[in-house]
């Protein structure tokens, strides 16, 4: 295998990884707050159909990403709305909001069918971007480099900030934040907004950089890895890094490993090992922890504070 | 026209009780009324998209003499029998199900509905009110095939496909059979990547092929996603299912039409006239069904004769995609000389050789 080949292949590998990675950095900081977002697919439908429509209209993907990231928190708000204002049950209210975006995406999305934009690919000059060994670290489209910057950044704020604290406070044990004074609530907007901007920036990379068009449930299911992802990460943001970056290799080495012609593995069990890993991975988190989970204690547990 | 999702169908069914609905047409002034079941949304620009533009043919060509309903995004299995049975009961007389997987479903319904006539694409099941229909999309393959012999540098095509049926793996034959009698040593290689509609798997699979050295992309699956991959790196793409130049002006050699509305047209006037009878109907660009979109700026003009050649040759019947001496996989002769019948082609589950998968 020559040079030129692997760094293809890693190229695509961080390609295939960097939305599932941003949508299920959002989704960590939801689940953080003791809040199960199901609605990951639906938001970043909605981030992809606004991101490509702004960008086709205005020429200008950066304003696209900034309308598709205020899209999907808008939705997310929604659900916000549903589960935390009304105490709507969050699984259920999480389906719909998946299945409100499938049907919402589609309907804006009828004038941009058949239509496409320039890729938003590398800020780099050419001579890095293009280069055949340098584009493995400047070849990619900003949102990447984005991606990597947030993983740090939600890193620092859960560990190393009093905001992250809390956050996490109201997560694991929400009556004891709301006794000492901190508005369960109010925190669990905020991280519900976070999730829906993060979905929306990793719908819209689909529609610009990785496929720049618009076509129905372009996503294809990749907002249900990205729910896997934070269960296959025990809720941590480097583990979040590694398990993206795995989830990506598997999913695109299947088809590199067919395209060479190797046939050690049933492909079908490639495809099928995100998954398996997951369920692995459960498994031995509640093996090491004898018998509890890495899950925030009031995960999915609506919050009424009395009086 | 009406238009339903699947869920207000189900959602409408609950109320159904209570309405007059059935018996709408009992009057005889009252149009055909033709429904449409899709596997996809029709914004998915390649086979959902292409059998929508059937039904546009004719609502032109009938205009008031039928009134049409479409449910799209219908998934295969029980779901799908549901709004084929509910379609039946609001008293539609024509029903067209689009995808493989409804076989059985329209079967059971068409069954319990013996005044409706039912139309299945792609299958082989029939009874007195059902019929089914498909098209030669080999034909079209053996065009690109023919057009990829010529124009490809590496004589390496890459071809996505889908699930290895007899229908795709004809198409990926006729395409490699076409290139050889250009290319002798032409390869074509196959990366299945279990899906219809995935546009980001299919850009990856594409970007694969490409670093396996393929220059020259066919697929058959449905979205333009590796029509991209290849204007990115520009390199050259076959569209599947309608026109798909407007993803990759540059790529896109040619694309193969899917004329759904010829057949549809012809159906739904033996409807009207009272001629229609359960048939098994498998048309080609002999009767405009299939069609190549308009060839790329860059093809010269002998490889453009040469393509024409063979639409022309298929067209009147002189040439035969599957003709011998047809050799297999591993060299062994399938067929000295004549061609393949229909019924090999409908059993076709092995590769010609150049293939490699």
């Amino acid at each position: 295998m020559t040079t030129t080949i692997l760094i293809s292949i890693i190229m695509t590998v961080v390609g295939a990884s960097t939305p599932i990675l941003l949508a299920a950095l959002g989704e960590l900081v939801v689940e953080k707050s003791g809040v199960l977002n199901l609605g990951l697919e639906g938001m970043m439908l909605i981030g992809a159909v606004v991101g490509f429509a702004v960008t086709s209209i205005t020429g200008q993907p950066l304003l696209g990403i900034i309308a598709a990231a205020l899209a999907a928190t808008a939705s997310s708000l929604l659900f916000g709305y549903l589960t935390l204002t009304l105490t709507a049950n969050q699984v259920a209210t999480g389906l719909a909001l998946t299945i409100f975006g499938i049907g919402l995406s589609s309907l804006m999305g009828e004038p941009y069918v058949g239509k496409t934009v320039e890729v938003f690919g590398s800020w780099f000059p050419d001579s890095l971007a293009e280069h055949p060994f340098l584009r493995i670290i400047f070849g990619y489209s900003p949102i990447v480099y984005f991606s990597l910057i947030m993983i740090l950044v939600v890193s620092y704020f859960l560990k190393k900030t009093r905001a992250g604290l809390i956050l996490r406070a109201v997560g694991e044990s929400d009556l004891s934040a709301h006794s000492i004074g901190y508005s369960v609530i109010g925190v669990r907007y905020a991280a519900v907004a976070f999730g829906g901007a993060m979905a929306g920036i990793a719908g819209c990379y689909y529609s610009l950089v990785l496929t720049p068009l618009w076509s129905e449930e372009l996503t294809a299911g990749r907002g249900w890895i990205a729910l896997a992802l934070v269960v296959f990460a025990a809720w941590r943001p480097s583990r979040l890094l590694l398990g993206a970056y795995l989830f990506g290799a598997v999913m695109t080495l299947e088809l590199h490993a067919k395209a060479a012609g190797f046939s050690f593995i049933a492909p079908e069990l490639l495809a099928a090992m995100p998954y398996l890993a997951t369920i692995a991975v459960l498994a031995l988190i509640s093996l090491h922890r004898s018998g509890g989970t890495a899950a925030p204690a009031c995960l999915t547990k609506p919050f009424k504070p009395t009086a | 026209m009406k238009l339903f999702t699947r869920r207000s169908i189900l959602k409408s069914a609950a109320t159904a009780s209570t309405l007059p609905l059935l018996g709408q047409s009992a009057f005889a002034a009252d149009p055909l009324k033709v429904a449409f079941v899709y596997l996809g949304p029709i914004g998915d620009h390649g086979w959902t998209y292409a059998h929508e533009q059937g039904r546009q043919d004719a609502i032109k060509k009938f205009g008031d003499a039928i009134s049409t309903t479409i449910v799209e995004n219908v998934n295969e299995g029980p779901d799908s029998e549901r709004v084929i049975r509910r379609l039946s009961e609001e008293g539609n007389d024509l029903i067209f199900t689009t995808s493989f997987g409804y076989m059985n479903p329209t079967l059971k319904v068409a069954k319990r509905f013996k005044d409706v006539k039912f139309e299945h694409a792609t299958g082989y099941q029939r009874v007195a009110n059902m019929s089914s229909y498909n098209l030669r999309f080999h034909e079209g393959r053996a065009v690109c095939g023919t057009i990829a012999g010529h124009m490809s540098k590496s004589g390496t095509a890459g071809y996505i496909a889908s699930f290895p049926i007899p229908e795709v793996v004809m198409g990926i034959n006729a395409f490699t059979l076409a290139a050889r009698r250009i290319n002798p040593d032409f390869v074509t290689k196959v990366l299945w990547v279990s899906t219809w509609y995935d546009p980001a798997k299919e850009a990856d699979a594409a970007k694969a092929l490409i670093d396996q050295g393929a220059d020259v992309m066919a697929q058959h699956t449905d979205s333009p996603a590796a029509l991209q991959a290849c204007e990115q790196r520009n390199l050259m793409a076959f569209g599947q299912g309608w026109d798909m130049s407007s993803f990759a002006p540059n790529a896109h050699l040619t694309a193969i039409m899917n004329k759904w509305g010829v057949y549809y047209n012809d159906r739904i006037q033996k409807a009207l006239d009272n001629k229609w009878e359960s048939t098994d109907t498998w048309w080609g660009m002999k009767e405009n069904a299939i069609e190549m979109s308009p060839y790329n700026d860059s093809i010269p003009a002998d490889v453009r004769a040469a393509a024409d050649a063979i639409k022309d040759g298929i067209t009147n019947g002189s040439v035969n995609p599957f003709s011998g001496p047809i050799k297999d996989q591993s060299g062994a002769e399938r067929l000295a000389e004549g061609a393949l019948t229909d019924g090999d082609l409908h059993k076709m589950d092995w590769y010609v050789e150049g293939v490699q998968s």
